[in-house]
């Protein structure tokens, strides 16, 4: 139990900065560049911790909450979720409303402390943040119904268990890809990549998730990052779960099956990243509620 | 080759829900003639290469998936419109209408008193969804172009509903059925281009008002 413990957040905890970096290095190589090394968010990380705390004096101890629990909750929904075939280390029946609603406290708290420093240029990015987010959480509500008809469970562990496999064979496999592709849409919007975000931009039309976070600097920017990292991993796990189900029985083969589907997710990433452009504002809710129908659509399939 | 058709089913109800959300024309354009394409592999996956199959699904593929696609591509061409504006309800409602009908089609299709082998497959519901789509595209767009869109959406509905039947159902209905969505499509053209000419826009709600 305690060795599983340690294996999940090891994984986690050195794995998740090196996705950003194959997706940055996937980007340089469809632009032609060499582009940074694959270990640079480590540097990036570790310069940030290196550098002191600079609070503004209009600040509260909210614009610490921030990072702070944007760092923690990604570790605690990483307990909740099973890494590929390795078993979660807690789970318990209903534990997926736990998952879903933990990322939405994280979220409470960025936007808070974006808030609290009265910028109305945060207060900008929060509003638009929270918009794209609410019509987010019902596609990944819908899709976890789904899978919880077909597993006649309510854990996370039940859900994404050994059943996946007959599953993508049987009728329902149809509903499996519709909310592969919507799940895919959320955790590009969730991470804030393109074509919902870009996490490169400063421009104050465009920017979404990066403006909420203009005021923090040093290791509050480090946790910041690091948390992102955490959450788009953790959030990768349910994806690739769900498109590589098989199991091989022994751990290190499991372990390295999953961690070979997040870098195949995270060059995805990047590929899309390379070929599309940024939605316009307008369109993105569209597009969010278009998925939000996949799913629905998805769960009726299943539900007849 | 019942598991193939699965999937097939599902790509014509995803193409109804882009069809719906979608903005522009030749996008929808090429979208109808991809499902059209699909429709056209249907006979020969539901009742094996038979002749009767193989000459439905050549005649489908020529008309609904080249020859109507070109005309109207041809038409969107000569006329320069890209985008549908402004429709009567709203790309976002729509799709939600769109998605809602479905869904009612899925249950409805549960109630009907079908043949026993036809109770549980995709065929009947996806037909009726299909159906919808096409009347929904009719009812809210305002370009000409997005309405025979819809028009040729619901032959996509019904050619569902005879691949079902096509044991049954003489070859000589069928191919009328095409005849006269062929004819529809020429004439909405030349209704197209007259709009077009008389207007410089392709607003069929001018056509309701009255002129000396």
């Amino acid at each position: 139990m305690i060795i599983r413990l340690f294996l999940h957040l090891a994984l986690l905890l050195l794995f998740a900065p090196l996705l950003q970096g194959v997706i940055t290095r996937t980007k340089a190589l469809f632009a032609g560049r060499v582009g940074a090394p694959l270990l640079q968010p480590y540097y990036d990380l570790a310069r940030l911790w290196r550098k002191g705390f600079v609070f503004s004096r209009t600040t509260t101890w909210v614009f610490l909450a921030g990072p702070l629990v944007g760092l923690v909750v990604p570790l605690l929904a990483s307990l909740l979720i099973p890494f590929g075939a390795l078993p979660a280390p807690i789970s318990f029946e209903g534990d997926l409303v736990l998952f879903v609603y933990l990322f939405a406290l994280s979220r409470f708290f960025t936007v808070a402390a974006a808030l609290d420093t009265g910028s109305s240029f945060e207060g900008m990015g929060a509003a638009r943040e929270v918009t794209f987010s609410c019509l987010a959480e019902p596609t990944l509500l819908f899709a976890l119904l789904v899978l919880a008809r077909l597993s006649d469970g309510l854990s996370l562990g039940t859900l994404l268990g050994s059943h996946l496999l007959p599953a993508w064979h049987s009728d329902a496999g149809a509903s499996l890809g519709l909310i592969l592709v919507s799940l895919f849409l959320v955790l590009l919007v969730e991470n804030s990549r393109i074509p919902f975000d870009d996490p490169n931009t400063h421009l104050e039309l465009t920017m979404i998730h990066e403006v909420m976070i203009l005021d923090h600097s040093g290791p509050a920017l480090g946790m910041i990052l690091y948390g992102a990292a955490l959450k788009m991993m953790v959030m990768g796990a349910l994806l690739v779960r769900l498109a590589l189900p098989w199991q091989t029985g022994w751990w290190l083969s499991d372990a390295l099956l999953f961690l070979a589907g997040l870098t195949g997710l995270a060059v995805l990433i990047g590929v899309i990243e390379s070929i599309m452009a940024r939605l316009r504002l307008p369109r993105v809710p569209q597009v969010l509620v278009g998925t939000m129908l996949l799913s629905i659509f998805a769960l009726v399939l299943v539900l007849r | 080759m019942l598991e193939l058709t699965n999937p097939l089913l599902l790509a014509v109800i995803l193409i109804n829900f882009y069809t719906l959300g979608s903005a522009r024309l030749v996008a929808c354009v090429r979208v109808v003639a991809l499902q059209g394409a699909l429709l056209a592999l249907l006979p020969l996956l539901s009742h094996g290469f038979t002749f009767h199959a193989m000459v439905l699904a050549a005649e489908a593929f020529c008309f609904k998936g080249v020859v109507i696609p070109w005309l109207l591509l041809r038409a969107i061409h000569r006329v320069r419109i890209r985008r549908e504006m402004e429709p009567i309800v709203g790309f976002v409602p729509t799709l939600i209408l769109g998605v809602l009908t479905t869904v009612g089609a899925f249950l409805f299709a549960d109630l009907l008193p079908l043949a026993p082998e036809h109770h549980d497959g995709m065929f009947v519901p996806t037909a009726l969804a299909t159906m919808f789509s096409g009347f929904l595209l009719l009812i809210t767009r305002r370009k000409a172009i997005t309405q025979i869109l819809g028009y040729l959406m619901l032959e996509n509905g019904i050619f569902i509903f005879a691949v079902l039947l096509s044991a049954a159902m003489p070859f000589m209905v069928e191919a009328g059925i095409l005849l006269d969505l062929l004819v529809g499509v020429f004439v909405m053209g030349i209704v197209v281009n007259q709009i077009s000419r008389e207007f410089s826009t392709l607003n069929t709600e001018r056509l309701t008002a009255l002129k000396e």
